[in-house]
């Protein structure tokens, strides 16, 4: 007659102010194999409840001293969080008073006359139930906790990156505006910016595939080679394809990173651009208010191999306080509460409308915040102004040898001919070759300025040709740039040399460089007699040479130019 | 079934849960209803009366005392709108069932466990 089924032993608590029920209950449940425990009234089952933490309370609805319901109340309240199922044992059938028991907290009710089968039913159901709460705790637990290691992962990898991110110029550069989250990192986007050591400005705004620590973690190797090639003098260009090439080589294949990567000259007044991937980026010019947009031509960083990476840049003029603007797509994705984009039309309403420059990148974020939109990690914005020279002051480049051993009495006379000049920039290596001369470190700048300076003109106008004049203009400058892409992939002849001397000089030393071009030559007498402070978008630079370094002059109709650097021995 | 004295399945499914125990099962019964029903004779007023009748109707149940119950539970519904007179009434039956069914449970505990 009975069919008790194997069930795990439970200790349930019986509370029940008449004895007769209470014996019988005892003994039905103990006969289905749990251990059981009594209370005649409510005071009796707390107490109980208390000291023994059964897993299960039959009580009944009406007792003296304290009725079931206040007990259930109190016994709920002590359970807290894990569940101990309450069902009551009533020969109530009003509806209300039904209700009541669940009000109290009762999970259940049985009905009096008990009915065994019944009961083990009811008892299994509400162990199943506790069992579940009793997992759903645990996991909950176990999730918390993983997310409290993983919260510390994340400051850990932040606080090693901003170490390597710490030797940019971002916070440092008056003419560098952002926006940026602290954790804009694990959202994949990336904000660097780091002075060559000829002033000119190196600026990535990148953004990675995924989220989390897997779209951090390949900021770090991007970094270095970043601020490593910018501080050694290497053009965007080479900078450009180490990058990609060492993204590609250790980012697995689905994970690349666009990026939107910017060379500001102060010197020349221009704006080299390669954009893979990233949103348009905005050329801001003040004095006609006409914007160029920076569109991506290229794919992102890390998805092409090194042969067939695309390194060419756009250059554009500009002049002093007009402003390039970068922007991620968290930008033009905010969405706000209907789910509606900020979009890019928003953005160039903001541009259209804007009446002072300076407060522009301000009104952007203004926008972005009357939108109404959800506040993103991945909203990361930068402005670049150009500023007059004068007033960049890039920190000086920390050495980490002794300086004890160094060469005073040397020279050196390099030939870069046709094949060579077309993929081969040689300023890195002769920088780095004169920066072992310590006398020179602190001149890093003004060297390398002019030494890019001659190499410039020798290749530009003498070797390759081309018409400074042709800069006056906007227009002329994007002609200027395209022929010199097209004559340099066509190059199959002429030469450029460069003699590096270092002697010894009473208290010091002297540095004699001299440039020598297969080119045409120029009228120097002509170029001379310009004004030295006669700043120009065309002209050979010829200025900057002479104001920086000492005794500047050209020779063999122009073909060869000679300047000299001097330093006095440290005490 | 109200006029079922005993249930005997309700005491055939005692028996088998209780086994061995079903004397002191029976014993426990009768001394509880004892206190009961004076208890019932002693309420002060309507409300003590109706839970007392409440709980005696639901041991009455478990035990198999049918009749008894039924007359507890119209104790219970009733007391509120009856007159003392119909009070007295019911208490009066209450205790005659009482009477009728004690000597039927006492001869329960002689019953040998093999008979079924």
């Amino acid at each position: 007659m009975n069919a008790t089924q194997p069930q795990a032993s439970l200790t349930i608590l019986i509370a029940e102010d008449s004895a007769a029920d209470r014996l019988l209950l005892s003994s039905i449940l103990r006969r289905a194999g749990h251990v059981v425990l009594t209370a005649a009234n409510g005071v009796e089952a707390v107490a109980a409840f208390r000291q023994q933490q059964p897993h299960l309370v039959l009580m009944d609805a009406m007792m003296p001293v304290m009725d079931g319901f206040e007990a259930a109340r109190q016994i709920k309240a002590l359970a807290g969080e894990t569940l101990v199922p309450i069902i009551f044992l009533t020969s109530l059938s009003e509806s209300e008073a039904l209700a009541r028991c669940l009000e109290a907290g009762g999970d259940d009710f049985l009905a009096k006359p008990y009915n065994q089968i019944i009961l083990a039913a009811k008892i299994k159901a509400m162990e199943r139930l506790r069992r579940l709460q009793a997992t759903v705790l645990q996991q909950r637990d176990q999730i918390a906790r993983h997310h409290d290691y993983l919260l510390n992962e994340q400051r850990v990898a932040k606080a090693v990156f901003d170490k390597v991110a710490h030797s940019g110029c971002l916070n440092a550069a008056p003419n560098i505006r952002y926006l940026q989250s602290p954790y804009a990192l694990f959202n994949g986007d990336l904000l660097l910016a780091a002075f060559t050591p000829s002033g000119d400005m190196h600026v990535l705004l990148g953004d990675f595939t995924g989220h989390g620590l897997p779209a951090a973690v390949g900021a770090m190797p991007l970094a270095e080679v970043f601020y490593g090639m910018t501080a050694k003098g290497y053009g965007l260009a080479e900078t450009l394809r180490e990058m990609n090439a060492k993204l590609k080589r250790i980012l697995p294949v689905d994970m690349f990173c666009c990026a939107a990567v910017l060379c500001v000259s102060f010197h020349r007044r221009c704006v080299e651009v390669w954009n893979g991937g990233m949103p348009d980026g905005y050329l801001h010019r003040v004095a006609s208010g006409e914007r160029t947009q920076l569109v991506s031509r290229h794919l992102p960083l890390g998805v092409l191999s090194p042969e067939v990476f695309d390194d060419c840049t756009d250059v554009w003029p500009m002049a002093l306080g007009d402003r390039v603007f970068l922007l991620s797509d968290g930008v033009i994705d905010t969405a706000d509460a209907q789910d509606q984009l900020f979009g890019a039309q928003r953005l160039q309403q903001v541009f259209a409308s804007n009446r002072q420059p300076d407060v522009l990148f301000a009104e952007i974020e203004q926008a972005l915040r009357d939108f109404g939109g959800q506040a993103r990690d991945d909203v990361s914005m930068v402005e670049i102004s150009l500023l007059q020279s004068g007033l960049i002051h890039p920190a000086s480049l920390v050495y980490s040898d002794s300086g004890q051993s160094c060469p005073l009495d040397w020279s050196v006379s390099f030939e870069f001919r046709a094949a060579t000049l077309r993929r081969f920039n040689p300023l890195p290596y002769l920088l780095q070759l004169l920066q072992e001369v310590h006398g020179l470190r602190a001149q890093s700048g003004p060297l390398y300025s002019v030494l890019t300076e001659l190499y410039a003109n020798a290749l530009e106008h003498g070797v390759l040709g081309l018409d400074s004049s042709l800069k006056r203009d906007a227009s002329g400058f994007v002609r200027y740039y395209q022929q010199r892409k097209a004559r340099l992939d066509t190059l199959d002849e002429g030469f450029i040399r460069v003699h590096l001397q270092v002697t010894p000089t009473d208290g010091g030393g002297r540095l004699v460089i001299r440039i020598e071009d297969s080119g045409e030559g120029f009228d120097v007498a002509r170029v001379m007699r310009r004004p030295m402070d006669d700043i120009r978008l065309s002209g050979r630079g010829v200025s900057l040479i002479r104001q920086l370094g000492q005794n500047a002059r050209w020779s063999d109709d122009g073909r060869s130019a000679c300047v000299e650097f001097f330093w006095e021995e440290m005490a | 079934m109200a006029d079922t004295h005993l249930d005997r399945d309700v005491l055939n499914a005692l028996q088998e849960v209780m086994e061995g125990e079903y004397p002191t099962l029976l014993d426990t019964f009768l001394a509880d209803s004892e206190q009961r029903l004076r208890q019932l004779r002693r309420a002060a007023d309507a409300q003590q009366l109706i839970e007392a009748a409440h709980s005696f109707k639901g041991s009455c149940g478990n035990m198999g005392a049918l009749r008894l119950a039924h007359l507890c539970g119209r104790l219970e519904y009733t007391a509120k709108d009856s007159s003392l007179a119909d009070i007295e009434q019911l208490l009066i039956e209450i205790d005659s069932e009482f009477a009728i069914i004690r000597p039927l449970y006492e001869a329960e505990r002689q019953r040998p466990l093999a008979q079924s």
